[in-house]
């Protein structure tokens, strides 16, 4: 776990060409989900070379950033989504990393997770699996572990979550590189995860599996079927309205103009 | 909007009969399930080694955030930020106004030996350009120290910890506790307070929280601030104390701007905005050891220069625009003199006088631009022959000429700490709130406020002089 990737003789840094905003076109999408204030804004400087505001504090990032890079000849457009606990809550910050997640059709999505307290992280990791597969898990703050006597096997995270799991240090670099691999290895297919999913048996899984198809009927194209289909079980009435409305289908276009169309342009966490 | 389709209708109610099958308790057993996962993963993942920085960081923060000592030591830290803004400030800013106004100087004569027409002259270097200089003068050398102050708060993590102790004011005011946070982001700029009140999902704190916000003085305003109290308040103790109550006065009006802030927010929560605050998890992050390339580059490239430029933009047009007031004349009388006129009995009337009352209407794009334009407004055609190398020159100014007395320097800090946002943050309002009413409110609200204020302390002052 030494790799810099400042280092002009480390093939691994080569590979990376940070784009900054000049995204331009681009090949796969990757969104940097996680819960407040584990450093997804460092990992996103770090990988794009950008200089998105930063800050020791959870909350700070409240609208997305976008930026580019390059990896070994594949274009990259890396979205910085603002810190989420959890894929069920209501605030308008996290309503903007939601529905990224599960409409803006990522070819990959991040979970950066704070090795501190990875626990309380995985939470959020768990509730990403349930509902995607192209998923890596990110255990970033490595230092600040290690400072507090904290050391993490990142074999048996993940073998038990059945999707890639990087261990960084954004602020150093450190693992950058292994996290741009793991990337590339899940957008390309080189690997086929088998995500973790609670519940996997039992009623439950029967009730899912019995409504997606019939969620497929009415929204056609609407991906994370499985994700409404949840929470319609769960006696969610917003969802419930936005089926009737048509409301879900009109975010999911959106997501996915924006995806097409919009140029590339950086918002600063805090200035508009 | 589509009309209810039948396999919509079929698959809601094909849901419900799943739902009840599934029971009642279903959410918490999946909720549960996570939950447990989680710490199964976790525990087989985390391998620990007893290590004594974790105590470490719960010792600081038992006394940072213990409900004694917590709030003092956060005025402390407060007092201590404004001291060494104020105290390292002030030489920069001489060498820069003398540097400065030499080229003014040396532009204008060199226009005259040109033969330039003298409202060229005029216009470009005594209006435009003085501005401009008046501005970077006033405002670069604070905000160059107090930016990478406040960055390295902001990084060990401190801003949470003042959150956490003013919580529980926050909450008998019927606010939201984040809203701390949103204050912490309006020392730097009420826009970007404002913004960041999009972590606040309840609705009626998150308005709240919005309309509050231009109660913390914005970096714009830290330079009048600092200026009234090195030359007025700093002037009435010994040297040696000098800076210290100058620090203390700027302490003393963030104060009353989180007093004003509680209260607002306490009338709006028990009146138009009723409601009870919801609770919330905080979390108090790890102390970091901030990165000195990251403090540097934040606070100089994102704020200091950032805001400098915006009061650069505003005040050059604001420079050009007070050098025409002084000099289109009617009937021998320059414009500036009939529109400080008739603002006077205002100005009068709420401690101030007609020159103060316009710059706070030019300075409305920016109120950064509020002492520059006052001091180009009275120091009229004038060549920048005078020196200002000391608070003395500053008062013997104000005070020798403009008749200011200690009356005049509180009304103004206080008037400046409470009057109408910014243009860019009452647009910054509109978007989002996406209403008229509450923008009008937010835009409005302060300055009624802020005249009722200024107004009582003004009557109360000559009643007693």
């Amino acid at each position: 776990m030494s790799d810099c990737n400042s280092c002009s003789v480390c093939p691994a840094s080569s590979a990376l060409d940070r784009m900054g905003i000049n995204v331009g076109k681009y090949d796969y999408v990757v969104a940097l989900a996680g819960n407040p204030n584990t450093g997804k804004s460092s990992v996103f400087n770090a990988i794009t070379g950008l200089r998105q505001h930063t800050g020791n504090w959870p909350g700070k990032t409240v609208s997305r950033a976008e930026g580019g890079y390059r990896f070994k000849g594949n274009r990259y457009k890396l979205v910085d989504l603002p810190g989420t606990y959890s894929l069920l809550s209501a605030a308008q910050d996290e309503e903007i990393a939601r529905n990224f997640i599960l409409f803006g059709r990522p070819d990959c999505t991040v979970v950066v997770t704070d090795a501190t307290c990875l626990e309380r992280n995985l939470n959020l990791a768990l509730q990403v699996l349930e509902i995607s597969a192209k998923v890596v898990v990110c255990v970033n703050l490595m230092d600040e572990a290690k400072r507090k006597g904290i050391e993490i096997d990142a074999r048996a995270l993940g073998r038990d979550l059945g999707v890639p799991v990087v261990l960084t240090s954004a602020r150093t670099g450190d693992g950058l590189s292994a996290l741009l691999r793991s990337i590339e290895e899940i957008v390309t297919g080189e690997i086929t995860p088998e995500p973790h999913r609670v519940l996997r048996d039992g009623p439950f899984q029967h009730a899912v599996s019995e409504l997606i198809p019939m969620i497929e009927e009415i929204a056609p194209g609407l991906p994370n079927a499985r994700w409404v289909a949840m929470r319609l079980l769960d006696g969610d009435h917003r969802v419930r309205q936005a089926l009737y409305t048509g409301e879900l289908t009109q975010i999911a276009a959106e997501q996915k103009a924006y995806k097409e169309t919009v140029p590339m342009n950086i918002t600063y966490g805090s200035e508009e | 909007m589509n009309t209810p389709t039948n396999p919509t209708e079929a698959l809601l109610a094909r849901a419900q009969e799943l739902r009840r099958t599934l029971g009642s308790n279903f959410r918490d057993e999946l909720v549960e399930a996570i939950y447990t996962d989680a710490q199964t993963i976790a525990d087989r993942a985390v391998i620990r080694s007893g290590s004594g920085k974790f105590d470490f960081d719960q010792r600081i923060d038992r006394l940072l955030t213990s409900p004694i000592l917590g709030l003092p030591l956060m005025i402390l830290v407060l007092a201590v930020v404004f001291w060494v803004t104020i105290a390292g400030a002030n030489v920069p800013s001489q060498m820069l106004m003398t540097g400065l106004f030499w080229i003014e100087n040396a532009g204008s004569s060199l226009f005259e030996r040109l033969n330039a027409p003298w409202w060229l002259t005029g216009f470009v270097w005594h209006g435009v350009y003085r501005g401009l200089a008046w501005v970077v003068a006033v405002m670069l050398p604070p905000m160059a120290i107090f930016f990478p102050m406040f960055t390295i708060l902001e990084d060990l993590g401190y801003l949470p910890r003042v959150a956490f102790n003013l919580d529980r004011l926050f909450g008998k005011a019927g606010a939201h506790g984040k809203q701390v946070l949103t204050m912490s982001m309006g020392f730097g700029c009420n826009a970007a307070g404002v913004i960041a009140c999009r972590t606040i999902d309840s609705p009626r704190e998150r308005l709240i929280a919005i309309l509050t916000n231009n109660f913390v003085p914005c970096n714009g305003r830290w330079p009048t601030l600092i200026l009234l109290a090195t030359v007025f308040i700093a002037a009435a103790f010994p040297p040696k104390a000098a800076s210290v109550a100058a620090a203390g006065s700027v302490v003393m009006v963030a104060v009353i701007g989180v007093l004003f802030t509680l209260i607002i927010s306490g009338i709006l929560s028990r009146t138009v905005l009723r409601g009870t605050p919801s609770a919330f998890t905080l979390e108090l992050p790890p102390y970091r050891r901030p990165s000195l390339m990251r403090i540097l580059y934040t606070s100089f490239i994102d704020r200091t220069m950032f805001v400098l430029w915006r009061a650069v933009v505003f005040s050059a047009p604001a420079g050009g625009l007070i050098w025409l007031l002084a000099n289109i004349t009617i009937s021998g009388q320059p414009l500036a003199l009939y529109l400080t006129d008739w603002l006077e009995p205002l100005g009068h009337a709420i401690g101030l006088d007609g020159v103060i009352v316009l710059a706070f209407i030019i300075a409305v794009p920016a109120n950064e631009i509020v002492v520059p334009t006052i001091l180009m407004l009275y120091l009229g055609n004038t060549m920048m022959t005078e020196e200002f190398s000391s608070s003395n020159d500053w008062r013997s100014l104000f005070v020798g000429e403009h008749d200011w007395t200690l009356l005049t320097a509180i009304n103004l800090m206080i008037f400046s700490l409470l009057h109408n946002p910014c243009s860019t943050t009452i647009y910054t309002i509109w978007k989002e709130t996406g209403s008229a009413k509450w923008t009008a409110f937010g835009a409005l609200m302060p300055l009624a406020l802020g005249l009722v204020v200024t107004f009582l302390i003004a009557q109360a002052w000559y009643l007693f002089t």
